[in-house]
């Protein structure tokens, strides 16, 4: 195992971060502020109480998801793809380091910001609402595994793409209207029985499901369910990363 | 000894199915330096991405010290540098970390006093902490050199490492890459100023259309192929070279006024028994002068040769 690289990457990639602080960590919490002003506000007046929670608090597990999933993907593609876009890839290539290696470090370092970032909406909602986690280390799990899933799954769109369009194109056609039709602002118990049923098709239900769940033990479906989808995800994934390096696919010429 | 690098029966075509490496046998002795030369396309930048790892051989095996650099990566990789053709550098980072990382993702522990040397000899020292963006292009050239010497590499690819840079500049590079070859490290270059490969090579090697066309000792290269010219500048003009010296390739040139005699490096001793010949033929001359052809001369030729 190369240690020294491992921690060269990953060194690197949060340094990157600091250089861009304010991208990084301050408009996520400006964007995360003016939810709570819009939603928690404006809507909060009407809704009130979603199964007993207060409508503000009741949204932030879904708005950290929210920005968990945007994030990580976007951390994660970002930072594979500038490389390849640059030519600096080429020192990656040359260097005694295996796959296995660049994922970890990649990826690890991609999960790293989007869970402070997690962290950072907590404690800004925080300020807003009063909250309460009633499953800590499950709440930790989660964050943990999503921000791993979706910085995984960033990093294949990454490799993947070959211009700007590309990159942007899987977050905006996909991504970004699952999480807004993933329950982040409501429970999907609220929908009509049609529409319910549709939401079950939608993986994001599931991951805002699980986090909400270890918040305040509310779940439109059961807790199990909600990891047993991540872990799938997570494995398909990484099955996908294999396959990418086992044949050199978009990397290499 | 065991070559530092043997490559047989390499090929590589790119998914264009363009074949941009046809066949390659090639060895690199250990210490020596090896100028690739060869007009633009004709596969260098791809023979070096195959040997480093960038670029997947269609067929053929490359050795590093013995070892496969596909199955053997790691060990293969550690040992070398690759200073790319291309300006690519980071933006936003500094000098400093940029090197720093460049010697973590080689494995190697930290070692600033390495850099530090490493810095200087390239005159980058003072710039350590600039952002990479505001460094000169022939700044961002050395600072790939250093990126591809911060983790002490055995062998060092330098592609095209002396376009866009000053005359100044080429002979820093130079006096560095001999004392580095002084240190024991081998030392692989491509270039288009063939005066570079004449000043600094130990052997030569020209590719043309993906294919080795001559791997040659330097000097044995300039003996053996390098022409040399004898020219006299004579008394009185000649209309025709007179019957009495057919037996030596000469010519007329300059309005019959000078008399040019090409000859082999080793049949030197043809000179006198010419000038002896002169002599005994009436013919006087005001001046003489030799000249040899260069590498440069020697390389327009094979490769035209071949189109
Ligand atoms: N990724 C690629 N896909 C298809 N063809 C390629 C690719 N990269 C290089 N080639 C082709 O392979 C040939 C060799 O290119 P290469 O870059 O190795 O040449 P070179 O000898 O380094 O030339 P130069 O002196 O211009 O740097 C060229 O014809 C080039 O167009
Ligand atoms: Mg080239």
């Amino acid at each position: 195992m190369n240690v020294y690289a491992i921690l060269a990457i990953y060194r690197h990639e949060m340094e990157r971060t600091r250089r861009t602080i304010m991208q990084s960590v301050i408009s996520p919490v400006i964007s995360t502020s003016l939810y709570f002003i819009v939603f928690g506000a404006a809507i909060g007046e009407r809704i009130q109480q979603v199964e007993g929670v207060s409508y503000g608090a009741f949204i932030v597990p879904g708005l950290i998801m929210l920005s968990l999933l945007t994030q990580s993907i976007s951390n994660a593609s970002f930072a594979i793809y500038f490389p390849k876009f640059t030519g600096t890839i080429y020192e990656l290539l040359s260097a005694p380091v295996s796959y296995f290696e660049v994922v970890l470090s990649y990826v690890g370092a991609a999960a790293t910001k989007s869970i402070l970032l997690g962290l950072i909406i907590l404690a800004t909602a925080g300020l807003f609402v009063p909250l309460r986690v009633e499953h800590p280390v499950w709440m930790l799990l989660f964050l943990v595994l999503t921000a791993a899933t979706f910085s995984l799954f960033g990093f294949i769109i990454g490799v993947w793409a070959d211009g700007f369009e590309k990159l942007q194109l899987i977050p905006l056609l996909f991504v970004t209207p699952l999480t807004f039709l993933g329950g982040s602002f409501y429970s999907i118990h609220m929908l009509p029985p049609f529409w319910r049923a549709v939401s079950l098709f939608n993986p994001v239900v599931y991951l805002v499901s699980g986090f909400r769940w270890s918040f305040y033990g509310l779940a439109d479906v059961s807790v199990a369910v909600s990891l047993a989808m991540i872990l799938v995800f997570l494995a398909a994934s990484l099955a996908v990363v294999a396959w990418i390096f086992r044949t050199g696919y978009r990397l290499k010429t | 000894m065991e070559p530092i690098i043997r490559v047989t029966h390499l090929s590589k075509t790119y998914a264009s199915g363009f074949r941009a490496l046809k066949d390659i046998d090639l060895e690199i002795r250990r210490g020596e330096i090896f100028a690739l030369l060869g007009p633009n396309g004709a596969g260098k930048t791809t023979l070096i991405g195959t040997i480093c790892g960038i670029v997947t051989p269609s067929a053929g095996t490359i050795l590093v010290d013995g070892r496969d650099v596909l199955r053997e990566y790691r060990a293969t990789r550690s040992l070398i540098g690759l200073v790319p053709q291309e300006l690519t550098t980071e933006a936003f980072e500094s000098v400093w970390d940029n090197v720093t990382f460049s010697r973590g993702l080689f494995g190697k522990p930290p070692d600033p006093a390495h850099l530090e040397k490493v810095l200087r000899d390239l005159s980058l020292w003072d710039r350590k902490d600039s952002k990479i963006v505001t460094l000169s292009g022939g700044m961002k050239r050395r600072l790939l050199i250093a990126k591809a010497l911060a983790h002490e590499p055995q062998v060092l690819f330098l592609d095209e490492p002396t376009a866009g840079v000053d005359v100044e500049l080429r002979r820093d590079m130079w006096a560095l890459v001999r004392a580095l070859r002084a240190g024991g490290v081998t030392i692989i270059l491509t270039t288009h100023y063939i005066d570079e490969a004449e000043e600094m090579a130990d052997r030569v090697g020209v590719i043309n259309k993906g294919e080795i066309v001559l791997v040659e000792d330097k000097v044995e290269l300039m003996r053996k192929l390098g022409r040399k010219q004898l020219t006299l500048h004579l008394a009185q003009p000649l209309e025709r070279v007179p019957p009495a010296l057919a037996a030596y390739r000469l010519e007329l040139a300059n309005r019959g006024s000078d008399l040019i005699y090409t000859y082999e490096e080793r049949d030197r001793a043809g000179i006198s028994a010419l000038l002896n010949d002169l002599a005994a033929a009436g013919i006087r001359y005001r001046d003489l002068h030799t000249t040899q052809s260069s590498l440069e001369d020697i390389f327009v030729g094979l490769v035209s040769e071949r189109r």
